[in-house]
């Protein structure tokens, strides 16, 4: 990766350069086209790409993106888990911008590897409380009335887990990179639920995946009913295999584990399973060494995407700082950016959809003088809620509770531009 | 409005109020019945009150012999884990300590649990190839281990419910809503929030980050 990574650092400055401007007046040589400067043989002579024929329409049949960009890919880190096939990766937050996040770049967690189902071949099957079982083909979901669109993120509650006691990694990929946007096509949950009929005494669902480690999760009957989704489609096209294909549960807000993929099963009941995710695991584990467990909800969170560690701060003057919000409660109503460590705060510009339970982009135009900066960012919600530091976290959960860390993150930009994950105090 | 109508309005808002029932939706007609084989297959599950174990049992002598040979290459002998693999074993009473230990027996609050995800997905890579005597056997050995059961127990179908693990009693529901009620409805402080800004921890100090990007920048 380092030569990877010398490539895409001289061709940023190559954009540079090109642009002119910020440079230029960062150096203190006055605006652009300075005398004495050379013509930019980018301009002056003729390219390859000018002169030849590139490739074409049947050449690309489905379109990857540029070979330039081959940086933007999600990473994992290999000392996290024993297993890849019951690992994780991390989404290149750092290298996106708006809110949705591009289908082969959603980070994947998976405790079976990737499950690979030929769609005449799955079926959904609806049992336990109800009037009458049922088993869906995927064509028969596909022929249900009430078909919907919605766009919700999903963040696994282990998110920023790996940084409950001080900065361990340095990459907003790595640190928060556990989450991403999408839009899901679907069914509401609850139209197969009334098919096969609720009876009175239902309260939980158990949702459990085809893959070879059938997940399981219990999800209470109101959040089932309320807004959860049979999703099949994500961005306009088939969910991806490594998200579930072909077909995945939608649970907006709460945590990605109970979304459970290559969704096969759904038992009805009347109280939660205590399946192996909802007891030994996601469970948080607080000071006093007692455990809450049906943590669902994703409690407000945000994170500066750029600078970060991985994007570092590569002119003086006018630059865009960027990150994201999102909230498991609602929608984002303001999100405030510190430059000095949280002392000072301004109110960042949001820009694009504002939706509930969604990530919520927003920016801060400003000018850098090349001083020391500690950036924060800060969301609040629809509720009221306030996105608490990491240190007032600590102090209510201790910091064994491996999950739901929401802490306001610190990045330190230097002289030199690079950006460091740091804690302050 | 006459007294009739106002009883027969009265009636009928003491029926919604006593008889809450779901607004019955129009039946699409999609799907088919599942048939009792099919669920049957596919329901595997087992609560915490014993709901869906199957009938069988498995002895810690039995349990011991086919965790050798199935999950102590991963487990270790004695279920203490190797390399990253989970650890099953040991960890009681360490939940409140600095590092805690958590296992089946030190964490986990319900031996249902084991039962239902040994039988799910175990062994890594060749889940669902354990007949359910030998789940019992292998939940046994793992008792034993955790120095719940002694070496000559047997478990069963009939005795699971009797054996309780020691954490049990410390899960609790979700109540950040309350606990954390003072993260909600603050007013942030804007400016001077702070005398001082002082940096306290570093990542590069840990050197955990896979890959070394910070090198090679420049600012113009």
């Amino acid at each position: 990766m380092t030569d990877s990574g010398k490539e895409k650092s001289a061709s940023r400055r190559g954009f540079l350069a090109a642009a002119g401007a910020g440079a230029a007046l960062a150096a203190g040589l006055g605006k652009a086209g300075a005398q004495g400067a050379k013509p930019d043989p980018l301009i002056t002579d003729i390219q390859d790409w000018n002169r030849y024929l590139g490739d074409g329409v049947a050449d690309r049949p489905y379109g990857k993106p540029s070979a330039f960009e081959k940086n933007v890919v999600r990473r994992d880190v290999e000392w996290l888990t024993a297993s890849r096939q019951s690992s994780v990766n991390f989404t290149p937050l750092h290298a996106l911008d708006g809110i949705i996040t591009p289908n082969g770049l959603c980070f994947e967690r998976h405790h079976g590897g990737i499950a690979e189902i030929a769609p005449d071949k799955h079926r959904l099957m609806v049992h336990g409380l109800v009037e009458k079982s049922l088993v869906f083909s995927l064509e028969d979901l596909k022929r249900f009335p009430g078909r919907m669109n919605r766009v919700f993120f999903l963040e696994c509650a282990a998110n920023s887990g790996m940084e409950w006691r001080g900065a361990q990694l340095n990459g907003c990929q790595f640190t928060h990179g556990m989450v991403h946007n999408v839009m899901y096509t679907g069914i509401p949950l609850r139209a197969v639920l009334e098919e096969a009929g609720l009876r009175t005494n239902a309260k939980w669902l158990l949702a459990e995946g085809a893959d070879a480690s059938l997940m399981t999760r219990s999800i209470p009957m109101e959040k089932a009913l309320k807004d959860a989704m049979l999703g099949w489609g994500m961005n306009g096209e088939a969910l991806r295999p490594e998200q579930g294909y072909p077909l995945r549960l939608v649970v907006p807000g709460w945590e990605g584990n109970m979304w459970i993929k290559w969704l096969r099963r759904l038992e009805v009941g009347d109280e939660p399973w205590q399946q192996r995710e909802e007891t030994s695991k996601y469970t948080d584990l607080l000071a006093d060494g007692r455990s809450r467990r049906f943590t669902f909800i994703m409690d407000a969170k945000s994170v500066v995407t750029n600078p970060s560690p991985q994007a570092p701060m590569l002119a003086k003057g006018p630059n865009v700082l960027s990150g994201l919000a999102w909230s498991g409660r609602g929608a984002i109503t303001r999100v405030d950016v510190s430059i000095d460590g949280g002392k000072n705060w301004q109110t960042a510009r949001i820009d694009g959809p504002v939706l509930p339970m969604s990530l919520t982009r927003f920016y801060v135009d400003f000018d850098w003088n090349g001083s020391d900066l500690l950036i924060q960012s800060r969301a609040m919600d629809e509720t009221g809620y306030v996105q608490p530091t990491k240190d007032e976290l600590r102090k209510a959960r201790g910091v064994n509770s491996i999950y739901h860390n929401n802490g306001i993150q610190t990045w330190h930009v230097k002289a030199n531009g690079e950006t460091e994950n740091v804690e302050v105090l | 409005m006459s007294k009739f109508s106002k009883i027969l309005i009265t009636l009928a808002a003491a029926a919604l109020v006593a008889f809450p029932v779901l607004a019955q939706p129009k039946k699409s007609g999609l799907g088919r019945a599942a048939l009792p084989e099919e669920i049957s297959a596919w329901d595997i599950d087992v609560r915490a009150d014993g709901v869906g174990l199957p009938p069988g049992k498995g002895s810690v002598k039995e349990g011991e012999a086919l965790f050798l040979e199935r999950c102590a290459s991963c487990h270790g002998e004695f279920a203490e884990g190797t390399g990253r693999w989970p650890v099953l074993a040991g960890g009681i009473g360490t939940m409140k300590d600095d590092r805690p230990e958590k296992t089946v027996g030190s964490f986990w609050p319900y031996l249902s649990t084991s039962f239902d995800y040994i039988r799910r997905t175990m062994p890594y890579g060749n889940a669902r190839s354990l007949s359910d005597d030998e789940t019992y056997a292998i939940v046994a050995f793992l008792l034993n281990m955790n120095n719940i059961v002694k070496d000559d127990f047997v478990l069963s179908k009939e005795n699971f419910l009797s054996v309780r693990l020691p954490n049990e009693k410390t899960f609790y529901d979700d109540n950040r809503e309350a606990a954390e009620k003072h993260f909600w409805n603050r007013t942030p402080c804007m400016t001077n929030c702070k005398p001082d800004t002082r940096v306290t921890g570093r990542a590069r100090v840990l050197d955990v980050t896979p890959e070394d990007m910070a090198k090679g920048i420049k600012v113009e």
